[in-house]
């Protein structure tokens, strides 16, 4: 009887585990296979046309931009914030606090980040739906993965390390821009490798901040769509399955390299410290 | 003796480095501080734009979440609908992605040959980053017309429809988190229960798993924050009628669905009131992680 139970039990297991990748391998499957027809380098470069036909240059450009300005803005902060918070703050009321706030916002979905957003730059700062206005959005959805990774950087950094320099008469900023942010610079890179796929992902905030102009942005204040946005347009407006999966290759593609070089990154900073 | 200027010298030296150690920890804390600003500026203006209809407009807050009637041209919000269909997805997408992926999360971690494990958990970890709208085209292109085909229905975009997508969409996120702590339960664990008799597939679901429930349930947590947000991905394949769903084939529009769809072209108090959704939407978030926090720390003791 026992014997029979850990067969079903066994049995289970395995099942679940074949459903899980089988289904998994389905849906990559099915975007690349759905899409690799439309792929070339005239789809990649080519400017987007209304009448079909056209490429995903500008949506490219416009995914670009929002990962470039966002990361600009939250990488610094987070950096500095997770400093704050490993190296500076003495445990208490503010730094739970802060803690609290930071774990708050990874809790929130995109839509509420979207709607915030809205309200926020778009129409009280009067930066109307544009790609800053995406982009100031994503800063905060981001700014929790990048504190977070760094803080974790930061705690594997040996606290002999920390001794060592200030021993020799350092400063705790000496200490801290010598000797502390270099050893934990894998983590911190691979916290914003992630940042990146997040932003590349994400789509009902983009979709509520940036609009769906499907032009070459002219600049930052212009509206745009990402390629998610256009994925989800194209499904959405013509049930063009064929177009949205051939952006859905670009977009795993992409995911794809980030991970590769997070990976990459941490491993070989990681020989070369020790 | 030192000359009295080099003294002086290396006073003023040290006091400019005083002065940049404190004015760099007052920057370190100022950048601390804008997550919690951040927080605020979102809760605040979420909430002050959300329930001004029933605090200036004199809108009733009992008709708003417990009317069924969403018709912004006659003046009538009422989001009942969209909350049972929200709710409904949730728990159907947990029925479903829940028990898969912790089944596929021991297999990797306990079961599995380690070869295999090793390509296996990376991918999966992968899909966890994919772009959430290619779950909804995906099931927009197979799992709606399937569901047109073999259930006879007249339009394949349904709650079952919403329900696989997002379980679909959780299994990555679930798998990966719930298999990394399930790794972490000490050997010492599985050789005493081996020690006291008990098979490996018995060790597996009584000491093991046990063992491991609060990552578990953090993984439970994480999916399902992953699915109650989710929303191009559900708008493609739900349908969006304003029924209160009676079956699981009806065609639904949950929370999130109506905030997109209806955000491009509202204003004035019909905009008001897509906010009042976010707060209902971020209200139901805060309550499942609450509830779920209190079995998690129940289930501990």
């Amino acid at each position: 009887m026992r014997k029979f139970k850990d067969n079903l039990l066994l049995g289970l297991l395995w099942f679940g585990a074949f459903l899980t990748v089988a289904i998994l391998l389905i849906i990559v499957g099915y975007i690349f296979y759905k899409g690799i027809g439309l792929i070339n380098l005239e789809f990649i470069f080519g400017d987007y046309s209304p009448v079909g036909g056209g490429g995903i240059w500008p949506m490219i450009i416009t995914t670009i931009y929002t990962i470039v300005i966002s990361l600009v803005i939250a990488t610094p902060i987070g950096i500095l914030a997770a400093v704050y918070l490993q190296e500076y703050a003495k445990q208490g009321r503010l730094v739970r606090m802060i803690r609290f706030a930071t774990e708050s916002l990874t809790g929130i979905p995109s839509i509420i980040y979207g709607l915030f957003g809205a309200v926020f730059f778009v129409t009280t700062l009067a930066m109307g739906m544009s790609i800053i206005s995406a982009s100031l959005t994503l800063t905060i959805i981001v700014l929790p993965v990048i504190i977070r990774t760094t803080e974790e950087a930061l705690k594997t950094v040996p606290a002999s390390y920390r001794e060592g320099s200030l021993a020799l008469g350092s400063t705790k900023l000496q200490t801290l821009y010598k000797v502390i942010l270099p050893s934990a610079m894998p983590g911190i890179l691979s916290g914003i490798i992630l940042s990146m796929g997040r932003i590349i992902g994400e789509s009902a905030a983009i979709f509520l901040t940036a609009g769906t102009v499907a032009a070459m942005p002219e600049g930052i204040f212009s509206s745009a769509r990402t390629l998610t946005v256009h994925s989800y347009l194209v499904t959405q407006e013509s049930g063009d399955i064929e177009l949205a999966a051939a952006i859905g290759i670009v977009l795993i593609v992409m995911i794809l390299a980030l991970n590769f070089a997070a990976t990459f990154i941490s491993k070989k900073l990681n020989k070369a410290d020790y | 003796m030192p000359n009295p200027s080099e003294v002086k010298q290396k006073n003023k030296s040290n006091r400019l480095k005083y002065i940049m150690e404190f004015i760099s920890e007052k920057l370190f804390l100022i950048c601390a501080l804008i997550s919690v600003l951040s927080l605020f500026l979102i809760i605040g203006f979420v909430f002050f734009k959300g329930s001004n209809p029933f605090i200036a407009d004199g809108y009733s807050f009992i008709d708003f979440i417990f009317g069924s009637d969403w018709i912004p041209s006659e003046d009538k919000y009422g989001i009942f609908p969209m909350i049972v269909a929200s709710i409904y997805a949730t728990i159907g997408a947990l029925v479903i992605g829940v028990p898969i992926g912790l089944l596929t999360a021991i297999f990797l971690s306990e079961i599995a040959p380690k070869p295999i494990a090793k390509i296996i958990s990376p991918a999966v970890q992968l899909l966890a980053g994919i772009p959430s709208v290619l779950y909804g085209v995906f099931g927009l292109a197979i799992i709606v017309p399937f569901l047109q085909n073999n259930l006879g229905l007249v339009k394949g975009q349904s709650l079952i429809a919403v329900i696989l997508v997002l379980a679909i969409m959780m299994l990555p996120t679930i798998v990966t988190v719930a298999e990394t702590a399930i790794r972490a339960v000490p050997k010492t664990y599985r050789e005493g229960s081996l020690a006291l008799g008990a098979s490996p597939i018995g060790t597996i679901f009584k000491v093991v798993v046990p063992a491991a429930k609060s990552g578990i349930m953090a993984a439970i947590v994480l999916g399902l924050g992953r699915a109650i947000g989710e929303t191009m991905a559900v708008i493609l394949v739900a349908g969006n009628s304003l029924i209160i769903p009676t079956s699981i084939t009806d065609s639904v529009r949950p929370l999130t669905t109506n905030i997109a769809l209806e955000m491009g072209y509202a204003y004035g108090t019909h905009q008001e009131m897509l906010f009042a959704t976010g707060i209902v939407l971020f209200s139901f978030i805060l309550i499942l992680n609450f509830v779920l926090a209190k079995i998690s720390s129940k289930g501990g003791k």
